[in-house]
């Protein structure tokens, strides 16, 4: 199956009843297939007149109580930052799907992931986190749909998945976990009163400063929490390892693949990889790296995590870089010569 | 003793932030009305805008939404095809629903979604302290045109009701006012027939009420009416620009 | 065991179908599959490839810089990925469509007229499968678990029902690359 075909699948057996969307490359399969198959199943789709407006129904579907996504890539992302801002100063529980592609501007339509620092560090205006998962196959896109719903009705928080044009387009198989979505009660949600309880709102807005402060507050403690249970990463031939590459989504395929070829060379070489993206594991990097003397962060960017794996090594260690934009992917021949190339300094 | 006047269970017990001579009181009233009579408040679901009637969400005692500015029909839209059972109405002023939001606006129009909306235009922005709405009148001082809205560089002011009567997805789009009590008597009724259409699955109905800003015009709330009835009524036109005839109880479109 | 074959060729030869059939049927012969398109213009007549990969074991990159086989079905394909092959690999050439002949020797080069053949057997469109049963012919040791029958079933499962007809055109396709 296709990464955006599973990943519309899932989220059809996650219960998701509401997608909103507007077409774009590379992330339209997503659209197609709950367009054909949404309706089957007692749910809603509809194409949006934008992507403001795609995101504002997902506002609108999730306040009323209901399981809502909607998916774009980079640019439509941006459009979508306004309602993302209300959505998570709104607590509203909701997944967006971000198939990044090339930018900035319209860029190019290959494969990126230098929306990196808009997912963890900037997805609208204000103080605000959203769950951010990072997927790195077929199968967990379909797995990390499943997590994120769960965990956004959990916490009432938007979470993204941000996957990337090679993931989305590219086919592996898979299986769908025989597990069912973890109905969480949301009754806060605007549905109608039915003369039984008192009106419910839901609202971003607090005109006295000391409100806003509460409520911003509050959400942070949410924060503490939700980066003490949700974190994840994988490590992988870590123990040893004194050169630690760290990459996620598609990238850290590649990394990996890199990562086994320096081993056969005889370098000790290991791989991190973030899952989740926010919260960050800065926790598992400290313990992958525990016997590392180097680490080489390779991205589809300029290079957006050097800061945050800095960060969390509190700077400790020396990081290097390895990166490809505008649509390039690193091969593995390039990370396997820089792995070689650190491994002689 | 018999009650003769009483405040409608779908408004809330709460004095509200409207400034003195204001007419979103009375629209406020007219909407709750109607859900009180419809008894509908229970499965309604209210979607504020941005502007002076944002915190409209304290004032009715149905579940109510917040929206991004303009972005009102959007939500609605998000609420109405979750749960397409309940009620779901928008209360937006002019900049909200014909500057930022005519996107939002013209496509669930287009799309004939089966919500209400309340559109109260005042020729101004309120909240932000005066300065021209996308229905400013040509000639109207405000902050923004200190010497007249010229339509040379400036432009023309937006009707919304003419303009979304060409949309095939439209049942209702009325203009009225409220600065008197034969023209608030016409404007509940639209109202609730805005409100009818939509239990009755017809589509997109929107009201647009004529109302005033004494503040920001600066003129006391005796002027503003008569400024409501002298200038903006020539201008817009009051009357029904599309009503699709009328339900007959069987059938609908579902 | 990991065999990475690249196919490449104009938009409308099925470059993406054939792909599509090779990883299906690795999968369905209990291999780590995947299947990586190129997209975006390409839909709409350039150029067009995909990288699969069979494995044994955890595919890593699921994008290929140096396919252990090539099929090239033009000649812009040709130029650009002939010298990516890995030593010792593989290209499978449809000489009707490109005169292109490679100068490396240290990778095995086959050129088959297969458009010309296609037509030929009334087959038309249906080279890519063609080069799919030559590859299946010569590459066998390269491709663990795919056989003619895993193919055959796999192109069943990939067809949909209201074009059966041509699943077995498509199996003929095969068997006559298989030749």
């Amino acid at each position: 199956m296709k990464g955006n075909e599973a990943l519309a699948e899932a989220a059809l057996r996650a219960g998701c009843k509401c997608f909103f969307g507007y077409p774009i490359t590379p992330q339209t399969e997503i659209s197609a297939y709950l367009a054909k198959n949404m309706a089957k199943r007692g749910g809603t789709f509809l194409q949006a007149e934008s992507e403001i407006a795609a995101v504002n129904m997902v506002l609108g579907a999730s306040a009323s109580g209901v399981r809502a996504m909607t998916s774009s890539s980079s640019p439509g992302i941006s459009l979508k930052s306004e309602g993302i801002s209300y959505l998570a100063g709104s607590d509203l529980p909701c997944v967006i799907v971000n198939v990044q592609r090339g930018g900035p501007g319209l860029g190019g339509i290959q494969p990126s992931q230098a929306d990196y620092l808009q997912a963890t560090k900037a997805s609208g205006h204000g103080d605000f986190h959203i769950l951010v998962y990072a997927p790195a196959s077929v199968q967990e896109t379909i797995d990390m749909t499943f997590t994120a719903f769960d965990t956004a009705d959990r916490y009432r928080i938007p979470a993204m998945i941000l996957s990337d044009g090679l993931l989305g387009q590219m086919m592996e198989p898979v299986v769908f976990p025989d597990i069912k979505a973890q109905i969480t009660e949301k009754p806060w949600s605007c549905c109608g009163h039915k003369n039984e309880r008192k009106h419910n709102i839901i609202n971003s807005l607090y005109l006295c400063p000391d409100e806003l402060e509460k409520s911003v507050r509050d959400r942070f403690e949410k924060y503490r929490e939700i980066e003490k249970t949700c974190t994840d990463a994988e490590l992988y031939l870590c123990d040893d390892a004194q050169i630690v590459v760290t990459a996620f989504g598609a990238t850290a395929r590649i990394a990996k693949s890199a990562v086994d070829i320096a081993r056969s060379k005889g370098i000790k070489a290991g791989l991190f990889r973030p899952k989740t993206l926010y919260p960050f594991p800065k926790k598992e990097l400290n313990n992958a790296c525990a016997k590392a003397q180097r680490v080489l962060c390779v991205e589809m960017s300029m290079g957006q995590m050097v800061d945050d794996i800095k960060l969390a090594l509190e700077c400790r260690i020396s990081v290097d870089f390895l990166g490809r934009t505008g649509g390039n992917i690193p091969s593995v021949k390039e990370v396997v010569d820089k792995i070689t190339f650190i491994g002689k300094e | 003793m018999s009650v003769v006047f009483e405040r409608p269970h779908a408004l809330c017990d709460t004095p509200t932030h409207y400034c003195p001579g204001c007419t979103h009181g009375i629209i406020h009233r007219l909407v709750a009305e109607v859900i009180d009579e419809m008894e509908i408040e229970g499965e309604t679901v209210g979607v504020c805008p941005v502007g002076c009637a944002v915190m409209a969400y304290d004032y009715f005692n149905c579940d109510m939404i917040e929206a991004p500015h303009g972005r009102a029909p959007a939500v609605a839209t998000g609420v109405k095809r979750a749960n397409p059972n309940l009620m779901v109405f928008t209360y937006q002023g002019d900049g909200d629903l014909a500057a930022i939001g005519t996107c939002e606006t013209l496509h669930a129009a287009a799309r004939g979604e089966n919500i209400t909306i309340i559109f109260v235009n005042n020729t101004i922005y309120g909240m932000t302290g005066g300065q021209m709405a996308p229905t400013t009148i040509p000639g109207q001082v405000t902050q923004t045109t200190p010497y007249g809205r010229d339509p040379k560089t400036q432009g023309f002011p937006l009707k919304m009701c003419e303009i979304l009567a060409q949309m095939d997805g439209t049942a209702l789009a009325q203009r009225v006012s409220v600065d008197s009590v034969a023209h608030i008597r016409e404007a509940k009724k639209a109202i609730r027939k805005a409100f009818d259409n939509q239990k009755h699955k017809r589509g997109f109905s929107i009201v647009e009420v004529l109302s005033t800003c004494p503040t920001n015009w600066g003129m006391t709330p005796q002027e503003s009416l008569e400024r409501l009835r002298t200038e903006m009524i020539p201008y817009f036109p009051l009357g029904v620009y599309k009503d699709l005839p009328v339900w007959n109880g069987d059938g609908g479109e579902d | 065991m990991l065999t990475e074959i690249l196919i490449s060729g104009f938009g409308g030869q099925g470059v993406l179908f054939a792909g599509k059939c090779l990883a299906q049927a690795g999968m369905l012969a209990g291999m780590n599959v995947s299947w990586l398109p190129s997209y975006g213009p390409e839909m709409r007549g350039g150029t067009a490839n995909c990288s699969v990969c069979l494995s044994d074991e955890q595919i890593g990159s699921p994008l290929i810089s140096e396919p252990d086989i090539l099929i090239a079905m033009n000649t812009p394909s040709f130029d650009r990925f002939v010298n990516t092959v890995k030593s010792n690999g593989s290209i499978f050439v449809d000489s009707s469509i490109t005169d292109r002949v490679s100068d490396r020797n240290d990778i095995s080069c086959r050129y088959i007229p297969t458009s010309r053949i296609a037509q030929e057997n009334e087959l038309s469109g249906m080279a890519n499968i063609i080069l799919l049963g030559k590859v299946l012919k010569n590459c066998k040791d390269k491709l663990g678990g795919v056989t003619f029958e895993t193919l055959k079933d796999s192109l069943e499962h990939i067809i949909p029902k209201t074009k059966s007809a041509l699943i077995e055109k498509n199996i003929q396709a095969l068997m006559l690359g298989m030749a």
